[in-house]
């Protein structure tokens, strides 16, 4: 294997560990659609920081954490519901993105493109991820439980927006580097597709999570090293190789049945 | 010695300008069993919500101080599919939790430990509403909130469902906070019966309260109920 691969696909692999771990709180949660707003809401930031010179994730972060406030805040102040909320920000953001983005950076900016990280923004990924799969892991069970009933999670005396407001957090920071991967159009399928297909097979959550974390790494893997033969833009293969893994998940789930 | 757990007084609970629940005033006492019933919409959930610290509200709502509440909701929305064991759902609570002690807290609500490999969504709502009471229970609460706990379940499991509470009450001298529709369990179970329409209607022992003009006036004339005659 070419050597030049193995910086790409080790990054491509704990971004996309983390970012199935956060999915896999996504699924049990209901909020699957939320990845996809989220990644769209990054695009104008991403536009804004290429126009600027600046490095994109930065645009992205900053994006996202100002959409997760209003999302966060329009949520407990108002009837609205999220749904309708993020599909307000979600258009108008993709919108805007559009508009902005500078023409030749506008297919990267929603397709991604791993391969033309620096070995420097890799690292930065890689250790982000990191740390964010530390995070995920030490609140999971105060997450999970949060997501089955925050009444009883709040009987024991978790505090419910707050443990919310962080995991938000924590998934904008997994899209803002997922989305150099994978980009703005497909990001939300980094963050769902590993965890829909886990929960297809997975009885018990530590298996879920388990199964999530290897499926997202398997594809993300396979992606990279796919799309470097075939010479191929990574993020779509990585999309079409975890509906794959999907579909056998499928299978396995129905022949229990 | 009798002690108050619990006193409320002059409680308003406002959604969107809409009073759910205006001028509610009551106190409990450690070891009673006290029922809130009332027709759909009444308020009694919220009142609920309320004494869980989960709505905001107006007046004052005073538990004893250090006091432990165990909640068992009402119903939970929960996917059959859901990839989490019954096992997994009580450690979920915190970090002092031991086979033992689950093993304990299943005992005390009747389920053979082999539900615990079980998922949680796939076993009955029966089954589950025990297994929430056993979750609930498993920290040795001084008092336990309950939401409609027989809401989905046959009545056959309601019954063994009530009479695992009234000993659990006894055994562990709970408080017990009941929301209801069940008139016979009410009657037969609890110390003492609220009964809410948006205020409070009535207050006090169930065969004083629940008589035929006073029900009238909660459920707006329409609700039969069977009067046990002990």
């Amino acid at each position: 294997m070419d050597i030049n691969l193995l910086q790409p696909i080790l990054t491509a692999a704990f971004v996309a560990a983390a970012a199935s771990l956060v999915g896999s709180f996504a699924i049990l949660k209901r909020m699957a659609l939320v990845g996809d707003a989220m990644s769209h809401v990054a695009l104008p930031g991403i536009a804004i920081a290429l126009l600027l010179n600046l490095n994109p994730f930065l645009g992205a972060i900053v994006f996202l954490a100002v959409a997760i406030v209003g999302i966060w805040f329009i949520q407990y102040r108002s009837n609205l519901s999220i749904e309708t909320t993020v599909g307000v920000f979600f258009t108008a953001s993709l919108a805007l993105g559009a508009l902005i983005a500078p023409e030749h950076e506008l297919l990267e900016a929603l397709l991604g493109n791993i391969t033309d990280l620096s070995w420097q923004e890799s690292l930065v990924s890689i250790i982000l991820s990191i740390v964010l799969i530390a995070v995920i892991l030490r609140l999971r069970k105060k997450l999970a439980l949060s997501m089955v009933s925050s009444e009883m999670a709040h009987s024991i005396g978790i505090k419910n927006k707050r443990l919310e407001f962080i995991y938000l957090m924590i998934f904008a920071l997994v899209v803002s580097l997922g989305i150099r991967f994978v980009g703005a159009l497909l990001m939300g399928s980094l963050v769902i597709i590993p965890a829909a297909s886990a929960k297809n097979i997975a009885k018990s959550l530590n298996s879920f999570m388990g199964l999530s974390v290897i499926f997202g790494v398997l594809a993300a893997a396979a992606g990279i090293y796919f799309s470097s033969i075939y010479n191929l833009t990574p993020g779509p293969i990585f999309i079409i190789i975890s509906v794959a893994i999907f579909i056998v998940s499928l299978v396995i789930r129905g022949s229990r049945k | 010695m009798v002690m108050k757990i619990l006193s409320v007084k002059n409680l308003e609970i406002e959604i969107n300008s809409v009073k759910i629940l205006e001028d509610i005033n009551f106190e409990i006492n450690k070891g009673d069993v006290l029922a809130i019933i009332g027709p759909n919409g009444a308020g009694k959930t919220m009142l609920l919500r309320a004494l869980l610290g989960l709505e905001n509200y107006n007046g004052e709502i005073k538990w004893a101080p250090e006091i432990k509440i165990g909640y068992v909701p009402q119903r939970m929305d929960i996917e059959t599919d859901i990839p989490l064991t019954v096992r997994e759902f009580f450690y979920l609570r915190d970090a002092n939790i031991d086979e033992v002690k689950i093993k304990e807290a299943l005992a005390f609500v009747h389920l053979d430990e082999k539900i615990l490999n079980s998922g949680f969504g796939e076993i009955s709502v029966g089954q589950r509403q025990r297994v929430l009471i056993a979750w609930a229970v498993i920290a040795k609460p001084d008092v336990l909130l309950f939401d409609e706990p027989t809401a989905d379940v046959d009545i056959v499991g309601q019954k063994s469902i009530y009479e695992m509470l009234h000993k659990l009450q006894h055994d562990l001298n709970l408080t017990v906070i009941l929301v209801s529709h069940d008139l016979n369990i009410v009657y037969k179970y609890s110390d003492k019966v609220i009964c809410l329409n948006r205020k409070k209607i009535c207050e006090g022992a169930p065969n004083e309260i629940l008589n035929t003009e006073r029900l009238l006036e909660i459920y707006g004339g329409e609700k039969a109920f069977y009067h046990h005659q002990h």
